[in-house]
Formats: C-alpha cells, sequence, structure tokens
C-alpha cells in the first residue's frame, strides 16, 4: 500500500523539489513543443489509440446493420446508426435452444456477484480483524496457508470443492457458487484487512478492552466505521472480479443459473446459425460493461485496490 | 501433574474464543479446501479414476500418459511461448509507459486510466474482441488488403503455427495496464535525489534507468514477475473465448487440459495428473520467490 501512497501525491513532492533546486538561476521554463516533449506525448498517444482501438470497434461494429458489417472494414464508424443489435443481444440472442438473450445471464451474474461480494467481505474483513487484533496461536500457520493457497491453480482444487458441495447439497446451485467465491476471494481480502486492522492506532483497541468491550462489539462500533474506505476497495475487487470470473460459473452451476461471461462466451462461440458480429459486439460491450462502469466510477480506489491485491503488504 | 495439565488445557482453548469462532470459515478454507484439497488431488492423480475418483493406485501411469499425450505436448510448448514471451513483453512495455508517465506529463490520470481500462475486463470480453479483430474476412488483415496491399496476410487465429501469438496480442492488451501501474508505483518510490545526483554528473537518462533506476527496482521487478507468471499458469478463459484450443489442438494451455479432462472427457485421473503438473508448475516460481522474499528475515 506505501508504494500507492506515494504514487498518488508525487506532484507535489515532486513541485516542492524543484522550488527548492532552483536557486537563483531558475529554472528554464520548458517549451510545450520541445522535441522531448513531442516525443513523449507522440508515444503515449499512440499507445493510448492501441489501448482505446478495441473499445472503439466494439461500439462501432455493435452500431452497424449486419450488411454494413459485411461490406465495411471493421474501423470505419457506421453510417447508419442502429440499436437493434443492441436490443437482440439483450433480450432474443440464443444460446442452443434458448433464445431470451443475454438478460437471462445479466441477472444471474446479479444474483451471484452481490451476495458473493457481502459474504466474501463479510467473513474476511472478520478474519482479518481477528488476526490483527485477537490472534490466537496458531492463527498465523492458517494464515499463512491461506496466502499461499492464493497461488495455487484453481484446477487443482475445483474438484474436491466439487465433492464437498455435492455432500452438502449445493453443487450446481447459486449458494454453492457464493460459498466457492467467499474460498477463493478469501486470501487477498483477508490479507488486505489484517493490514488495514493493523495499520490502525493500537491504543483505541486497548481503550475499548478496558471500557470491556468484546470481540464484536470492538468489530461492528469502532473497526467498522473507521474503515469504510478499504470495504469500498474491498467492494470494488469483489465486484469486479466477480463478474468477470468464468471458470467458477462454468464448474459449479447448472446451465440456468450460467453468468453473463458464460452466456456470452456460448452466445459468440455457437456454432449454429449465421454469425451476426454485430449482436456478438453489442453482447460484448453489455457484458463488460458492469466492471467498466465500476472502473471509470472509482478510478483512483480501483487502482489501490488492484495494488493491494496485487502487491503483498 | 496430570491435573494440572488438564486444569490448563480448557483454559488455553477458551481463551480468545470468539476471535476462534469467528475464524472458522478461514481455518476451514484453509485446512480443509486449500491444503486438504490440493493433497486429495495430488494423491488421487496415482488412481485410474475415470468417471468418480476411486482408489485404485496405478502409480506414474497417469503421467506417463500425460507426458505421452500430443494434446499436453502442444498445451506445454504453447503455455512455454505464451509465458516467455508475454512475461518479456508485459515487462519492457509496461515499464516503458511507466517511465515515459514519470516525466511529469500533464494529463497523467487519462493516460492511466486508459491503459488500464482493459484489466478491468474480463478474458472473456478480451478475447471476443480480439477475436473479432483478428478476423480474417473482416479485420485487420481484410483492412490491410482493401488498401491495396492484396497479398498481405495477417491470420494468426487460424493459423496453427501462429496462433499462441494471436492470444498473446490479446493478454499483453488486457495485462500491461497493470504492470505499468506497478512499475509507475516503483518508480515514485525512487529517491528524486537519485535523478539530481545523475543530472549533476551528466548522465544520460537512458542510462540511469538502466544502470541505477531498475536495479533498485528489484524487489518490484520481482513482485511483478511472480504475479505475471502465477497468471500465465492459470490462462484459460482468453483462450476459451479467444479460440477454444483450436484450430485443432493448436492453441490448446494446460489449465484447459485439465478441465476437459475432469468435466467433459470424464477422465478424472489424467486431469488430476495434469492439475499436479500445474501445481508443479506454480510451485517451481513461488517457492524461491518466497524463499528470497520472507526465508531471510522473519517478516514484522
Amino acid at each position: 500500500m506505501a508504494e500507492v501512497v506515494t504514487l498518488n501525491n508525487p506532484s507535489a513532492k515532486a513541485g516542492t523539489v524543484t522550488k527548492l533546486a532552483a536557486g537563483p538561476k531558475g529554472k528554464k521554463p520548458r517549451p510545450m513543443l520541445s522535441p522531448r516533449n513531442i516525443m513523449i506525448y507522440g508515444a503515449l498517444i499512440f499507445a493510448a489509440a492501441y489501448y482505446l482501438l478495441p473499445l472503439y470497434v466494439m461500439v462501432v461494429t455493435s452500431l452497424k446493420g449486419m450488411p454494413e458489417v459485411r461490406l465495411g472494414n471493421i474501423f470505419s464508424p457506421p453510417l447508419e446508426i442502429t440499436f437493434e443489435p443492441w436490443v437482440k443481444a439483450w433480450s432474443s440472442a440464443c444460446t442452443g435452444l434458448n433464445c431470451d438473450g443475454l438478460s437471462r445471464g445479466f441477472w444471474n451474474s446479479v444474483r451471484i456477484t452481490i451476495p458473493s461480494t457481502i459474504v466474501s467481505i463479510a467473513i474476511a474483513s472478520i478474519n482479518g480483524y481477528a488476526l490483527a487484533n485477537w490472534r490466537f496461536k496458531g492463527a498465523d500457520l492458517f494464515f499463512t496457508i491461506l496466502i499461499v493457497g492464493a497461488f495455487i491453480p484453481y484446477q487443482v482444487m475445483i474438484y474436491p470443492i466439487v465433492i464437498v458441495l455435492r455432500e452438502m447439497g449445493l453443487y450446481g446451485s447459486l449458494t454453492g457458487l457464493i460459498i466457492v467465491h467467499s474460498i477463493f476471494g478469501m486470501p487477498i481480502l483477508t490479507l488486505l484487512f489484517r493490514n488495514y486492522f493493523s495499520s490502525l492506532p493500537e491504543e483505541l483497541f486497548k481503550a475499548a478492552r478496558v471500557d470491556g468491550a468484546g470481540f464484536w462489539t470492538i468489530y461492528f462500533k469502532i473497526m467498522l466505521p473507521m474503515s469504510l474506505p478499504i470495504f469500498v476497495v474491498a467492494m470494488i475487487l469483489q465486484i469486479t472480479g466477480i463478474w468477470n470470473d468464468f471458470l467458477l460459473g462454468v464448474v459449479f452451476t447448472r446451465p440456468e443459473y450460467y453468468p453473463m461471461t458464460v452466456q456470452l462466451n456460448n452466445i459468440v462461440n455457437s456454432v449454429q446459425g449465421v454469425k451476426e458480429y454485430n449482436v456478438n459486439m453489442a453482447a460484448t460491450i453489455l457484458t463488460g460493461a458492469v466492471p467498466l462502469i465500476v472502473y471509470f466510477v472509482s478510478g483512483r480506489l480501483f487502482v489501490r485496490g488492484i495494488a493491494a491485491g496485487a502487491v503483498k503488504g | 501433574m496430570t491435573g494440572q495439565a488438564n486444569a490448563g488445557r480448557p483454559n488455553q482453548l477458551l481463551r480468545n474464543l470468539q476471535s476462534k469462532i469467528a475464524s472458522i470459515p478461514m481455518i476451514l478454507t484453509a485446512v480443509v479446501i486449500f491444503l486438504g484439497g490440493t493433497l486429495w488431488t495430488v494423491f488421487y492423480s496415482f488412481t485410474n479414476s475415470k468417471l468418480l475418483p476411486r482408489l485404485s493406485f496405478v502409480g506414474l501411469d497417469q503421467y506417463e500418459r500425460l507426458w505421452a499425450a500430443p494434446r499436453w505436448l502442444v498445451s506445454i510448448q504453447n503455455l512455454a511461448i505464451y509465458g516467455v514471451f508475454s512475461l518479456i513483453f508485459s515487462l519492457v512495455i509496461g515499464f516503458l509507459l511507466a517511465a515515459l508517465m514519470d516525466q511529469k506529463i500533464r494529463f497523467e490520470n487519462t493516460f492511466r486510466t486508459i491503459f488500464l481500462y482493459p484489466f478491468a475486463l474480463s478474458f472473456i470480453v478480451t478475447g471476443l474482441v480480439w477475436q473479432w479483430i483478428l478476423n480474417p474476412e473482416f479485420g485487420i488483415q481484410s483492412v490491410v488488403r482493401s488498401l491495396g496491399w492484396s497479398t498481405f496476410s495477417f491470420d494468426p487465429l487460424y493459423t496453427p503455427s501462429i496462433v499462441i501469438y494471436g492470444i498473446l496480442i490479446a493478454a499483453l492488451w488486457q495485462g500491461t495496464g497493470l504492470v505499468m501501474c506497478l512499475m509507475l508505483a516503483g518508480l515514485r518510490g525512487i529517491d528524486e535525489d537519485i535523478w539530481k545526483a545523475s543530472r549533476v554528473d551528466g548522465i544520460p537518462m537512458w542510462k540511469t534507468y538502466v544502470f541505477i533506476v531498475i536495479p533498485m527496482m528489484r524487489a518490484v521487478f520481482i513482485t511483478t514477475l511472480v504475479i505475471i507468471a502465477s497468471g500465465i499458469v492459470r490462462v484459460y478463459d482468453l483462450v476459451v473465448a479467444q479460440t477454444s484450443g483450436g484450430p485443432g489442438i493448436a492453441s490448446e494451455v494446460p489449465a484447459k487440459y485439465v478441465y476437459d479432462y475432469m468435466f467433459q472427457a470424464q477422465n478424472l485421473g489424467q486431469g488430476f495428473a495434469a492439475s499436479t503438473m500445474m501445481l508443479l508448475t506454480v510451485a517451481i516460481i513461488v517457492v524461491p520467490w518466497a524463499y528470497l522474499e520472507f526465508g531471510g528475515r522473519k517478516r514484522g
């Protein structure tokens, strides 16, 4: 997390530094069109264009009619804008025999993502809290196993989980998938919360203890209200992660509960029928829309979330 | 003496009881799923389980069969090519972008938003978009041809020998933003005085980067390397979306092999053996890193 903090306020720091170093000579004002700047901005704009290109192609293709897609090239803007592909992708695109569009997958994903996010964050925040403030003998061992487990490929653990869920009668149900998401989200979220709670002043915890507050009282009355930012970061991490999941959705649910990503793949890669590229692209945008909106709205918190998830400690 | 021990024990167990109860989900996950599940899979990879897991041991048979299967060999080869190139390119591109972003530029937030947004998208979405862009009839190939270069040929997704590079292009588009972010965080951690000192000494900028800054960012590089590498071993969704392993078996990867054998071919033993090999690959990457990172000194 330390890196991310520095990532947020470098300009302020750099500003004071140049001011101090300026001295009597002063800094030569740099013209905006120096060769150096042209190179830097040229390279950045070129890279940005490359990164934006697929998004542009998706949008443009989804707004064309099929005849235009067949004739034109994929980069040309639509001559005649039509929203038909979007409507079709949402409400009548076919996967196998089902022709009720992506909407079903969307609502399945909503029904998967919301409870999974809540459950996984609830469990992980309590884990982190127990590890930070109520460490018991052996707790660190379990935590180490958990963190090492984050590196184990899902494929290694999938089948045993299938068996456990089958024994519990939850295999194929939404509840089962929610449990699976909570399990696989646990290492990173627990780490996130443990580090955050450890960074809170210990006096606070001690004072509450002296006043006779117990485990749950301190959690709900003190820790929770103080930690809203980290809960938001965890939410961003989980919503995008769970929404984008494919493998767990395929393995742990029945076709009627398939999340949006799975249904999207089935629509686009189905072998029957004529390929409707415009509908496919509309469906792709629709599936990517939720994490994209989360990303654009959350901005810097998203960066903080992935950095926390990626950089340990 | 025994009386004392008995008197002490319940006390020990009951201490911090709330915390222990609250940690039950974590303990179960760690012990039953992560540790138990992994051992279970490794254990059953020595059996000839087919539709259901059963305990009839066949020694290393599954592994012999695995390493004789052409599809597995193709998968491993693809993973190696994809892995090496995706490591090199994402580190190089990620670092270059970060270095550009670190030149006190304007619109830094805008550029970062643009470079990072693909990372918010799923591999399925990424795979499908690039499947469309690389489509030979309508995509880049046809556009370049329509500009007049009629013999131009760029059709990775339907050419077995280069299909893995088609997947690589999509993967780099999706993942380099993250590398850029991590590298940028590392660059911002470098002391400003280093830059001043090298400027005073008249060292060219690229030399400062190569000989001073990059060695100083060793930790960031290693962490990034581990993150990219453990992602590489898992690559699955992207291949499923972009090529479904085709043409033929040309773009198969180990994770897909495991899934197909476990849930489609109903040959669990093969699936377990292949997933154990995946585990081994990850261990080869992670264990030395963990040893270097946490082995020497105890983390506080």
